[in-house]
Parts: C-alpha cells; sequence; structure tokens
C-alpha cells in the first residue's frame, strides 16, 4: 500500500457509463479578487487562461476551475503543490490572497459513456442538457444528498468532485444511477 | 355473465396467452389485458369489499379513478396493497388477492355491517366512540384497529426487492395526457421548436376518442394517433413518455412524473418506478374527463359500471360485463355504449333517459339500431345482492314509484362528464362552475403563476370542458402555440379537421328519481369505496355542516384512495341541494398531489440501503471498521465508540480503552473537529468578533481554547483557536459543527462587513488529525523520529510544523484528555499510513485506540465541558464557568449585548458544578434536582439538571456534571435528584441523592498534562 | 419548489440547492443597544402576506450569500440582488410597485 492514498482509490464501476476513482491530485483552492491584476499575475503565474464564470480551463495537467466570485481550484500533479504554493506566495507578496493545499480535501471521479447525461441527471438538479451544460463547463450542485462539483471534459466525459468523507457515498450513489437496465434516453445520446 | 367476446380488443394480442391467480384460482388473459379487463373477461365481477359496510364490490371504471377493484398485489418482498386492478397491466405469473374481506371475499362476516346500515350514519365514530372514556383504550381501539385500513401492510421486516430512481428533466413545455389534445398540443408546439416532454400515464397514446369515434383530416381517430406519434417521435425537440402519470404541479414550474417503468415486466432489469422532477416554463394539461356515476339505489351493486368504462372493455379488450345491459343517462354520450355494445352483439334492453324529450343524433342511431329508448325514465333501484340480475325503472321526476322491471345483468351509467382539473388547481388555479355541462372547469382568469407572475399552467381539450371532437383539437392546437410564444417560439395555427356527432345538451341529475325517498336515498352511493350516500350527506346539512371541507371530513365523501375522482361533485351537489346553495358557492374541496398515489419507492429514489443517507468517512475508517469498532453517529460522521475485543462488552472496551491511555498511550480518531482557515488583514479583528475571547492577541505558534456564540448570547460552539501566521488562524471547531461554524463566518463576512479584508476556508477534510495522548506519548513520536517535541521546543498550547516519520506533520500540543497528549495534522491521504506507522511504534507501550466514549469520559473527569451536552442552545458560557474565556476589554463580540441582558445577568442561572453520588453509583443521565414545592401543574419544583454522567474507570465511582441554582456556592450540599423513569406528579418519587463537587475530578493542578 | 437565480454565480437554483436564511436588511444592534432595539433587531420580524425581503445562501453552488424580492402569497420573484446592499434595487422597487401600487411608499 503506498503511504499517499487518494479516497476510494482504485474503486471502479462499469454500468451505463465507467465510473472511476482518480488517484491522488494536487488540487489548491484559490480565493482573491478578480480583478485584471490579479487575473494579469494569475494566468502568467500558472499558463492557464482565467476561466468564465462556470466554467473551467484546462492545459495538459493543469487546470483551473471557477469555484465562485472570488475563488477558483487549481488542478495539478499532486507532487507539484509545494512548489506551486511557494512560487504563490512570491508572487503575491502582502496581496490579499488566500492559497491552500486542498489535495486531500475532495475526491474526484472520471465518468465515461454515451449515456453521461441521463446518469448524472438522476442524481443531480443540474440542468445536464447539451444546450444547458456543455464541454467546459464547471457546475456545482447536489450529487443525491451532498454537494458536488460536475466538469464536462468532453461530450461524454465528466470529472465529478465531492468532499472525500463521503467519496464512498458518492461512488455508490452514481453506480446505482448508472446500473444497465435504467437507460432512459431522455438527451441525446 | 361477464365474459371475452369472439373477436375485438384493440390492445390485446389473443396470440398470447398470460397466466395469473386471483385469490389462489388461476385465470388466463391476453398480453394487452389490465387486471381488470382479464378478471371481467372470467366472469370474475366481484372484486372487493367496501371498508364500512363490507358491501360486495365490483368494477365500476376503466381507469385511474376507479374506487373499488383494489387488490393486494405481488408476495413476499414485492407484495403491494391497494393497487388498481384497472391500471394494472397484466403479466405472465401475476398473483392478486381480494382485500378487505373476512373470512372470503364471497362470505364476509362484517357485511352484517350493512344490515346495520341505518345504524351506521355519517359521523357515528365520532359520535359513539367518544363516550365513555375509559371505553376507548381497551374496547373501542383494538376493534377500530382491527378493522380499520384497506388492504394490508407489507410485513415489516420484509424488504422491497425492486429499486427505484429520480429523474431530473428540465424542459419548456410539459404537456400532461397523450389523448388527441396532448398529441396535437405536442406535434403544435414540437413544430415551433419549443423543448415539449409528454407524459401520458397509461400504456398506450390516443385517449378516449378511438374508442368514441368520429374522424380527424378525414382518418379514423386510431389511425391519426399513429401518424402522429410517429411524426413527434421524428422530432429532436420532443420527448415521450407512456405509463408516466403527471402527479402534481407545483411553485415555479416545478412537476413530479410517475413513470412505471417494469411493474408491466416484473423481473426485468431496471428501476421499477422513476420519479420524473421535472423544471418547465409552461404546463399544458391534456388530462380529459372522468365520467360520472348517477345516484340511485343500488348503484354499487356489482356489474353497475360507468357507461364509458363498459364501451372500454368491449372496444379495448374485447371482453363484455354482461350480456343484458340497461343503460341510464342523462347525456348523449351514454348512448355510444349502447351503440358499442349492440353493435358487438349484446343485448341492450332499454335505455333510460333521464331527459324528458331524451338526446340528439345519438339516440336516433340507437334507436335505428332496434334499441328501446325511454325519455323521462330513471333507475328506482337495482335488483341483485353480489350481482345484477335486473332494474326497476321509475319516472326520474317522481319518487321512485316502480313502472316496470328490466332483467340484465349489467348496468351501464352515465352522470356526464368532469374535466379533469387537478394539474391545473394544485398550484393555485381557480375553478368556474359551467352550467350547461354541470362542471367545474379551469378559470382562465385565475390561473396559476410562476416566478415572474405570468401563468404556467393552461388547459385543453376535454380537461377544459371541450368535449367535441372539432373543439377539443382547435383548443389544443390554440393553448399549444399559446404556449410556445410564451416561450419566444413563432408559431401558427393549424388545427386538423375533425368531424364527430353533434351531441344535444344533458340535463343534471344528482339523485334519480329526483324525489326518491329516504329508503331509495339510503342504498344511493356517493362514494364507493368509503359507503358514503346521499342520505349521509344529507344529514350532515342537517346537522349544520356547511362548509363542503367540512363535510368531506364527517361524512369521509371523497377521502378514499381514489380521492373523490367519482363522487365529489355528485357530493357537492346533494350537499348544495341540501343547503339550498348554488353549487358555485358550494365550491369544492382541495386537489393535492398526487393525482392518484405513488410508490413510497419512487419519492426516495435510490435513497435506500448504504446509501440511505450519506455517512462521512474518515481517512482511517476503514482500519475502525476491520478492527471491530462500534460506532456513534455525530452528525453524518461515524466515529468509533469504543473498539470491542472479543468477550468484550462495550462497558468493559470504554474502561480498557480509558486505563491504557491515562496509563501508557492512546490514539484517538479526531479527523471529524472542523479546521477552518481564516486569512487577511482583518481576520484577527474578525475572530476578536466571532470568539468571546482575544484571538488577534493571540502569538504566532500559540493555541487558544476559544468560544462561540450567536447573537442571542448562547454558547454556539467552542475549539482550539491557532495563529499560523502574522496574517491567519486556524479554527477548530467541533466535529458536528464544522459546516454550520463556517457557513457562519461566511454570513457575516459577506452580510455584515462586507467591507472588512478576510477570506476563510474549510479545511476540515484535508487533514487526518489523531491525537496520540498519555504518558508516553512523547517517548512514541521521539521514536518516530524527524522533529523536536520536546517540553522546552514545544511546550503545552504550542504547536510546530515539521515531520514525523517522514511524513509532513502539523503537531498541536493540546489537550483534552489532562493528559500529556500532541493532536497531529497529516495530509489526509497519508493519514491511513500514519494511523498504521503510530500504531506498530507503539506497540511497546500498549498502545490503545481509543473511541468517542472513553474520549467523553477522560474530558469529564477534567471537567471540560462538551457543546450539545453542558449547552443546549439555552446556556451561555458564564454558566458553565467560562468567565475567564469572555473577554472584558472587548467592546463588541457576537453575543456581548445580548449576555447583558437582564435575564443573562441575574445571580440565580444555573451554573456548572460536578456531582458525586453518596453511593458512587451512576446518576441517571438528564436527571433533574427536586426542590421543595410544586408547580402550578402540580409537577415538583427543579434546581438543578444533570448533563453530563459517567462511570469513571479512573476514580472508581459515578461522576457527573450539572447545572444547579447557584451551584458554585453549594459545594458540599446533598441534592435529590429524580431517579429513572419516574412520572414528576408521584407523590413520592424515589430519589438518587448526589454532592455537589468541584467539576474537575481528575489532576486540578493540571500537572499531568503541561510536563 | 422554488428556483431563485443567484446573482453571485448566475444559476437558476433549485430551492434544493439554497439555504434560507430569514430576514433581509435587518440592522444590526450591539453593546450599548437599548433593549427595546436589541429585542426588534433579534426577534421582531414582519412575515408579512405578500412582499418579502430574505437571505438566501447558494448552498450547494458557489456558497456566497444573495437577497430575494418574492410574493410569499403568489411566489412571484419580483427579483435577486447582491446581498452587499442597504436595500433592493430601484428596479426592483419598481417592479413591486407596479404589482402593488399601494406600497410603493412604504418599500
Amino acid at each position: 500500500m503506498s503511504e499517499v492514498m487518494a479516497p476510494m482509490q482504485g474503486a471502479h464501476s462499469d454500468g451505463l457509463v465507467e465510473i472511476e476513482a482518480l488517484p491522488p491530485l494536487g488540487q489548491i483552492a484559490l480565493r482573491c479578487e478578480f480583478s485584471d491584476d490579479y487575473r494579469a499575475k494569475l494566468t502568467g503565474l500558472l499558463g492557464l487562461g482565467f476561466p468564465e464564470p462556470l466554467k473551467a480551463t484546462a492545459e495538459g495537467e493543469r487546470a483551473l476551475l471557477w469555484m465562485s466570485p472570488d475563488e477558483l481550484l487549481l488542478l495539478l500533479p499532486y507532487d507539484e503543490v509545494p512548489g506551486m504554493l511557494a512560487r504563490l506566495e512570491e508572487t503575491f507578496p502582502n496581496w490579499i490572497l488566500l492559497a491552500a493545499d486542498v489535495s486531500d480535501m475532495r475526491a474526484h471521479f472520471r465518468l465515461r459513456g454515451p449515456h453521461l447525461r441521463d446518469v448524472l441527471s438522476k442524481i443531480t438538479p443540474a440542468d445536464m442538457a447539451p444546450g444547458a451544460f456543455a464541454p467546459g463547463d464547471l457546475r456545482r450542485s447536489r450529487l443525491a444528498q451532498v454537494a458536488a462539483g460536475f466538469w464536462l471534459r468532453g461530450p461524454e466525459e465528466a470529472q465529478v468532485f465531492v468532499f472525500r468523507s463521503v467519496a464512498d457515498y458518492a461512488f455508490r450513489a452514481m453506480s446505482v444511477a448508472a446500473e444497465p437496465g435504467g437507460e432512459v434516453g431522455f438527451h441525446p445520446a | 355473465m361477464s365474459t371475452r367476446l369472439a373477436k375485438g380488443g384493440r390492445f390485446t394480442d389473443r396470440s398470447k396467452q398470460i397466466g395469473f391467480t386471483f385469490n389462489g384460482k388461476r385465470f388466463t388473459g391476453f398480453a394487452g389485458d389490465t387486471l381488470a379487463s382479464a378478471l371481467l373477461a372470467n366472469d370474475q365481477m366481484l372484486l372487493g369489499r367496501s371498508f364500512k359496510y363490507h358491501r360486495p364490490r365490483g368494477l365500476v371504471a376503466s381507469g385511474a379513478e376507479e374506487p373499488n377493484a383494489l387488490v393486494g398485489l405481488g408476495q413476499g418482498a414485492r407484495f403491494e396493497p391497494d393497487q388498481r386492478a384497472t391500471t394494472t397491466e397484466l403479466f405472465d405469473g401475476l398473483v392478486a388477492d381480494s382485500q378487505n374481506h373476512w373470512p372470503s371475499l364471497e362470505f364476509d362476516v362484517g357485511e352484517v355491517n350493512a344490515a346495520l346500515a341505518r345504524f351506521l350514519p355519517a359521523g357515528f365514530y365520532y359520535k359513539t366512540f367518544l363516550w365513555p372514556r375509559a371505553f376507548w383504550k381497551h374496547l373501542y381501539e383494538p376493534v377500530i384497529r382491527q378493522s380499520a385500513g384497506l388492504g394490508k401492510a407489507p410485513h415489516p421486516e420484509v424488504r422491497d426487492a425492486d429499486r427505484y430512481e429520480h429523474f431530473h428533466a428540465h424542459v419548456d413545455l410539459l404537456i400532461v395526457g397523450g389523448g388527441v389534445a396532448g398529441l396535437q398540443a405536442a406535434k403544435a408546439a414540437g413544430a415551433a421548436g419549443a423543448q415539449v416532454l409528454l407524459i401520458e400515464q397509461g400504456a398506450h397514446w390516443g385517449g378516449r376518442v378511438p374508442v368514441d369515434g368520429g374522424s380527424i383530416d378525414g382518418m379514423a381517430p386510431e389511425d391519426w394517433v399513429t401518424k402522429t406519434v410517429a411524426e413527434l417521435e421524428a422530432m429532436d425537440n420532443v420527448r415521450l413518455r407512456l405509463r408516466c402519470m403527471g402527479a402534481g404541479v407545483y411553485d415555479h414550474g416545478y412537476a413530479l412524473g410517475y413513470e412505471r417503468v417494469t411493474d408491466h415486466k416484473p423481473g426485468a432489469r431496471g428501476p421499477r418506478h422513476r420519479l420524473w422532477r421535472i423544471r418547465c416554463k409552461q404546463i399544458l394539461a391534456a388530462t380529459g374527463a372522468i365520467e360520472r356515476p348517477l345516484s340511485f339505489a343500488g348503484n354499487d351493486v356489482p356489474g353497475v359500471m360507468l357507461a364509458s368504462a363498459l364501451r372500454d372493455y368491449v372496444v379495448n379488450y374485447g371482453v363484455s360485463a354482461g350480456d343484458r345491459t340497461v343503460v341510464v343517462t342523462n347525456n348523449d354520450d351514454g348512448y355510444r355504449t349502447a351503440i358499442a355494445l349492440k353493435q358487438a352483439g349484446l343485448d341492450v334492453p332499454a335505455i333510460l333517459d333521464a331527459r324528458p324529450l331524451g338526446g340528439g343524433a345519438l339516440m336516433g342511431e340507437a334507436r335505428a339500431l332496434g334499441i328501446r329508448v325511454e325519455p323521462g325514465r330513471g333507475i328506482a333501484k337495482v335488483l341483485g345482492g353480489k350481482r345484477v340480475t335486473g332494474v326497476a325503472t321509475c319516472l326520474q321526476a317522481g319518487e321512485g314509484a316502480v313502472l316496470e322491471e328490466i332483467p340484465c345483468d349489467a348496468v351501464a351509467m352515465s352522470g356526464g362528464w368532469s374535466p379533469v382539473v387537478h394539474l391545473w388547481s394544485h398550484c393555485g388555479g381557480k375553478l368556474a362552475w359551467d352550467e350547461a355541462g354541470a362542471f367545474f372547469r379551469p378559470d382562465p382568469s385565475r390561473a396559476p403563476t410562476g416566478a415572474d407572475g405570468a401563468p404556467f399552467v393552461s388547459v385543453a381539450g376535454a380537461a377544459n370542458g371541450a368535449f367535441h371532437l372539432s373543439d377539443t383539437l382547435a383548443e389544443a392546437e390554440k393553448a399549444a402555440v399559446a404556449a410556445a410564444e410564451a416561450l419566444g417560439h413563432k408559431a401558427s395555427e393549424a388545427a386538423p379537421q375533425a368531424e364527430a356527432t353533434k351531441e344535444a345538451p344533458l340535463a343534471p341529475v344528482w339523485l334519480m328519481p329526483q324525489g326518491a325517498h329516504a329508503g331509495l336515498r339510503m342504498k344511493a352511493f356517493l362514494d364507493y369505496q368509503n359507503d358514503v350516500k346521499v342520505s349521509d350527506v344529507q344529514l350532515a346539512a342537517r346537522e349544520g355542516y356547511e362548509s363542503v371541507e367540512h363535510t368531506k371530513r364527517y361524512t369521509t365523501l371523497g377521502m378514499a384512495t381514489d380521492q373523490g375522482k367519482l363522487s365529489n361533485i355528485n357530493g357537492l351537489a346533494v350537499l348544495s341541494d341540501a343547503l339550498g346553495t348554488p353549487v358555485p358557492q358550494v365550491g369544492t374541496t382541495t386537489f393535492r398531489p398526487p393525482y392518484t398515489p405513488i410508490s413510497f419507492g419512487a419519492i426516495a429514489g435510490e435513497a435506500r440501503g448504504e446509501i440511505f443517507q450519506p455517512l462521512r468517512r474518515t481517512p482511517m475508517h476503514d482500519w475502525h471498521e476491520s478492527n471491530n469498532a462500534a460506532w456513534e453517529p455525530v452528525g453524518h460522521w461515524r466515529r468509533p465508540y469504543c473498539y470491542p475485543r472479543p468477550g468484550e462488552t462495550k462497558h468493559d472496551a470504554v474502561k480498557r480503552e480509558i486505563k491504557s491511555t491515562r496509563q501508557s498511550l492512546g490514539i484517538l480518531d479526531a479527523s471529524t473537529l472542523g479546521k477552518i482557515l481564516v486569512k487577511g488583514p482583518d481576520a484577527g479583528r474578525f475572530l476578536d468578533m466571532m470568539y468571546t475571547n482575544m484571538m488577534s492577541t493571540l502569538p504566532v505558534g500559540k493555541c487558544r481554547y476559544g468560544l462561540m456564540c450567536s447573537e442571542n448570547g448562547f454558547l454556539m460552539d467552542d475549539g482550539v483557536v491557532v495563529r499560523l501566521s502574522e496574517d491567519s488562524w486556524l479554527c477548530h471547531t467541533t466535529s458536528g459543527g464544522a459546516d454550520h461554524v463556517h457557513a457562519h463566518m461566511e454570513d457575516w463576512l459577506q452580510c455584515e462587513w462586507w467591507d472588512w479584508k478576510v477570506l476563510t476556508t474549510n479545511l476540515t477534510e484535508q487533514y487526518a488529525q489523531i491525537a496520540v495522548v498519555g504518558p508516553n506519548a512523547r517517548n512514541l513520536l521521539e521514536k518516530l523520529g524527524g522533529m523536536d517535541v520536546s517540553k522546552e521546543t514545544l511546550p503545552f498550547m504550542q504547536w510546530a510544523d515539521g515531520t514525523l516519520a517522514d511524513t509532513p506533520v502539523r503537531v498541536y500540543r493540546i489537550s483534552f484528555s489532562g493528559e500529556l497528549s500532541y493532536e497531529i495534522a497529516v495530509p489526509a491521504n497519508r493519514g491511513r499510513a500514519f494511523w498504521g506507522k503510530l500504531l506498530e511504534a507503539g506497540a511497546e507501550w500498549n498502545i490503545t485506540p481509543y473511541g468517542t466514549e472513553a474520549l467523553h469520559v477522560m474530558r469529564a473527569e477534567k471537567g471540560f465541558i462538551m457543546i450539545g451536552d453542558e449547552s443546549d442552545g439555552t446556556v451561555i458560557p458564564q454558566d458553565l464557568g467560562l468567565s475567564w474565556a469572555i473577554s472584558k476589554k472587548k467592546e463588541d463580540f457576537l453575543g456581548k449585548r445580548a449576555q447583558a441582558r437582564e435575564d443573562m445577568a441575574r445571580g440565580d442561572r444555573w451554573q456548572l458544578v460536578g456531582l458525586e453520588t453518596l453511593d458512587g453509583t451512576v446518576l441517571p443521565d438528564g436527571a433533574y434536582a427536586i426542590a421543595p414545592g410544586r408547580n402550578a401543574n402540580g409537577q415538583r419544583n427543579v434546581q438543578g439538571r444533570v448533563t453530563s454522567t459517567y462511570w469513571s474507570p479512573t476514580l472508581e465511582k459515578g461522576i457527573a456534571m450539572g447545572l444547579v441554582k447557584h451551584g458554585p456556592e453549594r459545594m458540599g450540599e446533598v441534592l435529590a435528584f429524580t431517579a429513572e423513569d419516574q412520572d414528576p406528579t408521584d407523590e413520592k418519587p424515589s430519589v438518587v441523592e448526589a454532592r455537589i463537587v468541584s467539576p474537575v475530578f481528575y489532576d486540578p493542578e493540571g500537572e499531568k498534562q503541561n510536563v | 419548489m422554488l428556483s431563485l437565480h443567484c446573482p453571485c454565480c448566475g444559476i437558476d437554483a433549485a430551492e434544493i440547492e439554497l439555504a434560507p436564511g430569514g430576514e433581509a436588511h435587518l440592522k444590526r444592534e450591539g453593546p450599548g443597544s437599548s433593549d427595546a432595539d436589541f429585542e426588534t433587531y433579534l426577534f421582531t420580524r414582519d412575515n408579512p402576506r405578500g412582499v418579502v425581503l430574505e437571505r438566501w445562501r447558494h448552498a450547494y453552488g458557489c456558497g456566497k450569500w444573495f437577497l430575494a424580492a418574492r410574493d410569499s402569497v403568489t411566489m412571484e420573484v419580483y427579483g435577486t440582488y447582491a446581498a452587499q446592499t442597504h436595500s433592493p434595487p430601484q428596479e426592483i422597487l419598481d417592479r413591486i410597485a407596479r404589482r402593488h401600487p399601494d406600497r410603493a411608499q412604504s418599500a
């Protein structure tokens, strides 16, 4: 057993969609004003576009997720977190910015398959129709009874994240929603 | 007798036989049958017994409005009571049993109630069982419980074998009802470009029109339906759903659909039911209409059915309810049944038309087929008991003098049609009385309105009282176009051309004959399931029940599982007549969702078993589980209560855990403690407002215990606050309090002090936190190595970052047990591995994982308070001897003003003390300290209560904390506490005596934790 | 079930994504305030039949508080707006006034 274990690491289920828990992922919570000077410095440091509201930008193994009007979630390789926190410190000396390592706080799952939108619609009240939720969009809402983030990474691929304590619950709830025989045929496959 | 006809049946496939069982008898039906049609085909007319009189009951209807044919369906883990046979699709191996009878359906003991009917009028139960009071508990209640309830509940230990789910759908337009109106509306709105969801409760599209006849665009209705469904299926923006009932309409365009996914094919993979949680901008109800029964004596005898139902069974299933059917009607539509029966080769001895001059063109058609039509006539009474054997006719205008007896084995009754206005009404739509049709219809000037203040529900077709086919379609088209335009689409009307026979007006008939004498009125049923008769409603009116809502509850009219679908209009017309008040003034009862009952499984959805509710797990959860942890719920968290070893009770385990920890070394999974990072130039100022004590002056590197109060002054949460750097603090909260406290902080930052420069984030789940506790705690950490944890470098109430056993850690020297103690935070992904390292390295000191109970006992031994035990939302810190943690210097903090209120400052508040029983036993939890005298309710006065109480293995006696009036000033005094299970009104309750002592029972000088 | 537009992130949130927070625009009374003022601040709520100004938190979404002007009878939403204000914006007041001409002065 590795010393570093992501929640539900190795969990996998294969129903109407394929669901897998992702291995440890570097995550940094960033809270600050989204004014031009902060944007410019952040995009310069991260090499990522600044996401529009309710969207995410991604480049290679890095991504920047718009979480709220003053909060971003930076995704990067797990081992790069201490270095990135140090560089943030250097880049924003005495600026009003909160950067915290939250790599261990959330569990991420990858969902893939043509029934993706139908499966998600069983457990979230958020509108999963193509016109309301397009690749690149990020929606924070409910996954059954817990809070979750839904990031559509491609036409048939989503990254779903929840707090680690409920990773087991979320995995089970998603797996039940994806049980074969539960095809709905509401969203275009 | 009822039987399968030689041919016919739109829905049935005679090439596929299906076997099923009813009351243990094997029958066969065809694919496409409902349970009702298959039973009828097997001459099983008697299907159940009524609720109150246990009268024999047969089928009345063919759809969702059926009040009688309720059965227990399935067996074991799939048993469900009160299922309507008319909406149950037949499948191979179906098992059904009739309900509400004993010992058998054919012979029922309860039928004596029917003989006593005249002694069981409306309100009988209310009047009779009031007195004498003593009879209630031992006589009335057991008897009523025995006979109450319809059907039997599934066995409590049996778990439903099926699964259920929800589905959230967002659409522009929801159309409910897949008859021709719904189909035409979907076509029009779909063509205009709206996102449309069309749902139909039954298994077939087209509704009634294919049975009732006419033509659409020159086509037979059936062909038009097939063509239109194909067109809709080709539209990407239109979704169609059969077997999906529109259950309810709620605020802001929210609606529920109830889809029965696999009821008709049990054993199929997939969920049994799916609850559609629909958010839409517009709703169009095309829900049709329901035929009304006529109120004549014996209208509940099996074989008396709605005229439309008889027609449905013949046309849709090729089943006749009887060979000779008398039709009784007050409108032209009833004639359609006579014509359909005649055309199927069945005998219709007479049509009794209550209208003095009879009907229009359909009457002509019937006469042309050789059917005898008797205008101005009605039924005086039905002959027969368990089955119709004939009818006695009379003048509708008279009092029931019999003119003639006509032998028959079925009666088709038609009292006119009532629009299904439920969905319009659920969210506030009002109704208007239609004098000509004698029904309530939606009043378009008082529509349900949505978030924008504009109407969001419209109604079309028969649901709106548009009964003629061409009106139905034209209206549907118009409503759909209006809805599409309201959604911003361009649409043009193009209703199809329809033809159907024009009907003569109906004559309202609320009682047959109109002057029926009391003997007849007592046998004229309004509500078949609840046995409410015309005479009952009249009695209620005489007794002063003027409001329709009161009459409903008094008589139980419309309170059965069918919710008055057949009985409401007839009942309130009778009430209106009895009161001499016009129907519209009497009004209707409230329509509430769901339209027909929906399963609990559908409501629960996926929330059952392992995922009934989310359980929060710490990073070490799996270890706890595999080491036999007994669990304690803390909010949604599951924390180990203790870890019993083989042969140990929980009590033994707790004792062992405490002793090991106090004597050597224990570890606790404290990951659930809340951890909130607060940062920014104004963070110190902000925390000074949040906490009662001063946090801005806390030096970097130090820890301070803090109290948080609400604006009410009451203690809300507590925990250790840590100064991480010049501008950042980490606030620990209680396990249950993290989310709440974080939300509380954000509330003040966002809504009150929004110009303060403070940023917060909830880091609770980022860290696994482990308390290493006991005299050997330092030895263990030094063995792991990597940082200096000596008293000099890391004294009590300080913290340090470092590594231990190659794991990055933050170590806090804090103690909730009174022992030498370190709380170690590690990144959660490393928590499980680090826990393992501690256990391995600690083996030489008998390292003992302990649970929440040991934690509680050890903190109580030290006199530390616990939020939720010593505090309950009415306790201020001053009550708990915590004045030292309340800053006198600060001008303001949350709760400061409230704590200055007179009631908070009064001297005789109950205050925290320790308690020891004189005999060393454990005080009952929550016990009250008795004071002299009694209060106004005759209860003993009290002067305090127990807040925490435990057996202390360290001190080998019971210890407790409590709040006592003037407590701290009364050290050494002995109080009497109520023993367990005491009635406070007892003259001499037994008591437990306890002495007031200091709440710090163990190491009062704090020498052990500060080493 | 209500649906409210979160002005902070732009989502139309369902009621099950929101947490209610009671009456909006309360004026905090701290130390030094009179008993009467403090009582009003803590306990006295209008709870009217009709127009209500209330606090909501987009708890399952962006986490931000916002304010809503809503009719407690018809459920009509006159608008949602930022929590960092002392009264509703003029356009929302206008919308309320159009629906409730008698209330135009007091709103």
